[in-house]
């Protein structure tokens, strides 16, 4: 109604009922799976059903090429593997599990509250505790070194070393948090619709403001010189190139609509960006020259004042295969779907 | 606004150690009152009861990076509160339990200023269970307890069985020198119908009807020009007002209330009103407010919490109803006069 795309995907686009809020999407050895809020873990190819957290609502998961990792309000991290197993690999009794990250050696962290835990490919776990709650872990690139992000800071963690974690201080409550691939900067999102990064050789400050809203969603482009970024009505991309990173620079801007971006998800190969509108609707932008094609048509495009006192039917998991040929995307209101890109 | 996006009302449990909390909790957890709780505790182990929806929280109070320490807020109910929103469905109301030592205050702002929350939640009221044997003590030692007092939207003043008629008068006095706007509920037990505690639409702008004194056991109801109930004398005396209460005068805790009989200037109003809660914010608990503007034919109303300041246009006013315009303060070592002259100049 409003813009006309480019090229239209959604006759690429299987639909799939997914029944339940997706917290996030993963292809484990090449098979599509969303982790859903009420505890399960859906395989979308054969509709397989496998109970993580029976009777117990996921909170957030990870993915990784060969499983996926998703933390409970029943306190368990449990990880499902492509043929359908799910293992207990974690139990924080009483407890939510927080924030997960994973790395594709095997690793996994989790925190519940203060503390933080590191299992590492053979299965031994390591403790810390972090100052204060913490709602964000990644792992450094290099290293078994997480990242954890929590108020006035973030820390940097060696599991396997005795010293305690190192602290990048900023004040305020950071969330999220996320380590460019060279491992030069750490970047967290705040509570105050900003982003606050660090370069950690001398832990210089920056600021990333401007956001109508909290970032919840990170992912950096594959040659890592990008960071998309969620919570505006366009999705903004910080460059990271240069070795001070986005300082004295704009970002770029790409899928302006008028609707929020609630999930970003870089295509592994390509400088394409998948996005989530919390309106429901998915888009593929394409950052060198802006183009952008029609994945998922949600709400009906309407005028800003209307669009704030509607439903919200907001994308909740972006998922790309590692060959970048599919796209997985699920959504609050329990729809999802599979994108295949068609072969050109 | 659609019905599919009703928002969660939460309401906001606190109480100096031992006034009665845990009592309050575990009736609106076991009776029958057609809700389903989610319930964030701090002191897991105090409630006997077995409910998954029973979540324990950290009391995480940090502050809004502007570095003001009015704009307190507690993360771990924004997480909390966020992980809740994916078992929609499960629950149809929140309740906040806070410990005895917590000031309400950053539990309030959590949901003013968290836009993710706001968008999901709404506050209802802040229930405050007093000790009637131990309050009047501990409002002289413990600044929580006042804290607790001042900001309360409905105060349960309990173990009424354990004092005479004099103690229990005596501690209604105290708390009404603190907040006489409150609606005060003497129980045993708690044994107050829970519609008393829940449901209240406290800090709901199109429920803000009246300000007015509650005095429970007053019969009459008639207290129209009960402006200056208890401001109207000096310092360390107190007397009768002709219906069983004493007056007190807290040297700390205060509410004042300004009347204007007709309408206020808005362009005068509203940079004053601003003005008051930035500068005056830190040291203001609650405040609200219902204004006639000039030329204006709906009633503007506000509220505020520190330094936070909610207000809108509200219902026509009637045919018949006096324009008039009124606001209250409750707050610490408030400069009445400076505060009066303000609003006053204010008038059309």
């Amino acid at each position: 109604m409003l813009t006309n795309y480019d090229q239209s995907l959604t006759s690429h686009v299987q639909p799939i009922e997914a029944g339940a809020e997706a917290v996030a999407g993963a292809f484990l050895d090449g098979r599509p799976v969303l982790a859903l809020a009420n505890g399960e873990v859906l395989f979308t190819d054969s509709g397989e059903r496998v109970f993580a957290h029976p009777d117990a609502t996921i909170l957030c998961a990870a993915g990784g090429r060969d499983r996926l990792v998703t933390g409970g309000d029943d306190g368990r991290v449990v990880e499902t593997r492509g043929n359908g197993t799910a293992t207990e690999i974690g139990n924080e009794k009483g407890k939510w599990i927080d924030a997960l990250a994973l790395r594709d050696d095997g690793a996994a962290a989790w925190s519940a509250g203060k503390d933080v835990r590191a299992r590492d490919p053979k299965g031994a776990v390591k403790s810390v505790q972090a100052p204060s709650g913490v709602r964000g872990l990644a792992f450094m690139p290099k290293g078994y070194r997480v990242a954890m992000s929590h108020y006035n800071g973030a820390s940097l963690w060696f599991p396997n070393m005795v010293a305690e974690p190192e602290m990048l201080r900023w004040a305020g409550s950071h969330l999220d948090i996320t380590v460019s691939p060279d491992g030069l900067f750490c970047v967290t999102a705040m509570q105050e619709n900003a982003l606050h990064g660090w370069r950690i050789a001398d832990k210089k400050d920056m600021r990333m403001t401007g956001y109508p809203s909290k970032t919840r969603s990170f992912s950096w482009s594959p040659d890592g010189k990008w960071l998309a970024t969620s919570g505006a009505d366009a999705c903004v991309i910080w460059p990271f190139e240069s070795k001070d990173g986005p300082m004295g620079k704009a970002p770029r801007e790409c899928g302006v609509r008028p609707a929020r971006i609630n999930r970003v998800a870089f295509h592994p190969k390509a400088p394409i960006v998948a996005l989530g509108y919390d309106d429901g609707w998915v888009l593929l932008c394409r950052i060198t020259d802006s183009a952008e094609l029609l994945v998922r048509k949600g709400l009906e495009e309407t005028d800003e004042v209307e669009a704030r006192n509607r439903p919200r039917a907001p994308v909740t998991a972006l998922a790309w295969d590692a060959d970048g040929k599919r796209l997985l995307f699920g959504l609050e209101t329990g729809d999802a779907g599979l994108l295949t890109l068609p072969v050109v | 606004m659609t019905a599919t996006n009703e928002k969660i009302p939460v309401t906001v449990l606190t109480g100096y150690l031992g006034a009665g909390k845990t009592t309050l909790l575990n009736r609106i957890l076991t009776e029958d009152h057609g809700h389903k709780f989610a319930v964030i505790v701090n002191e897991f182990g105090e409630i006997g009861i077995d409910n998954d929806l029973i979540v324990g929280a950290d009391e995480e109070v940090f502050e809004m990076n502007n570095g003001c320490i009015c704009c307190t807020v507690r993360g771990d109910l924004i997480r909390i509160i966020e992980g809740l929103m994916k078992r929609k469905g499960k629950f149809d109301a929140i309740l906040v339990e806070t410990t005895g030592l917590a000031d309400p205050a950053p539990v309030a702002q959590t949901f003013f200023v968290d836009q993710d929350v706001q968008d999901e939640a709404r506050l209802d009221a802040v229930v405050t269970v007093a000790d009637a044997k131990w309050l009047a003590e501990r409002l002289k030692d413990a600044p929580e307890a006042k804290n607790q007092i001042a900001f309360a939207d409905v105060i349960l003043l309990n173990k009424q069985d354990l004092v005479s008629p004099e103690e229990l008068r005596e501690v209604e006095a105290r708390i009404r020198a603190i907040n006489p706007y409150a609606k005060l509920h003497k129980t045993s037990r708690c044994d107050v119908p829970l519609d008393a505690v829940l449901g209240r639409n406290a800090f709901d702008l199109d429920r803000i009807l009246e300000i007015e004194p509650d005095f429970l056991e007053v019969d009459d109801h008639d207290h129209h020009d009960h402006d200056h109930h208890h401001h109207d004398h000096g310092h360390g005396h107190h007397h009768d007002h002709g219906h069983g209460l004493k007056h007190y005068h807290d040297e700390d805790m205060q509410s004042v209330s300004f009347h204007i009989d007709g309408d206020v200037d808005p362009h005068r109003f509203m940079p004053w009103i601003n003005h008051i809660a930035q500068t005056e914010g830190p040291s203001l608990l609650r405040y609200k407010g219902i204004l006639a503007f000039k030329d204006e034919p709906k009633r503007f109303v506000f509220q505020g919490v520190h330094m936070i300041l909610d207000g809108d246009l509200q219902r026509d006013w009637k045919s018949g109803e006096k324009r008039e315009s009124k606001i209250v303060f409750i707050g610490r070592k408030l400069d009445e006069e400076m505060l009066r002259e303000g609003f006053m100049a204010c008038k059309a």
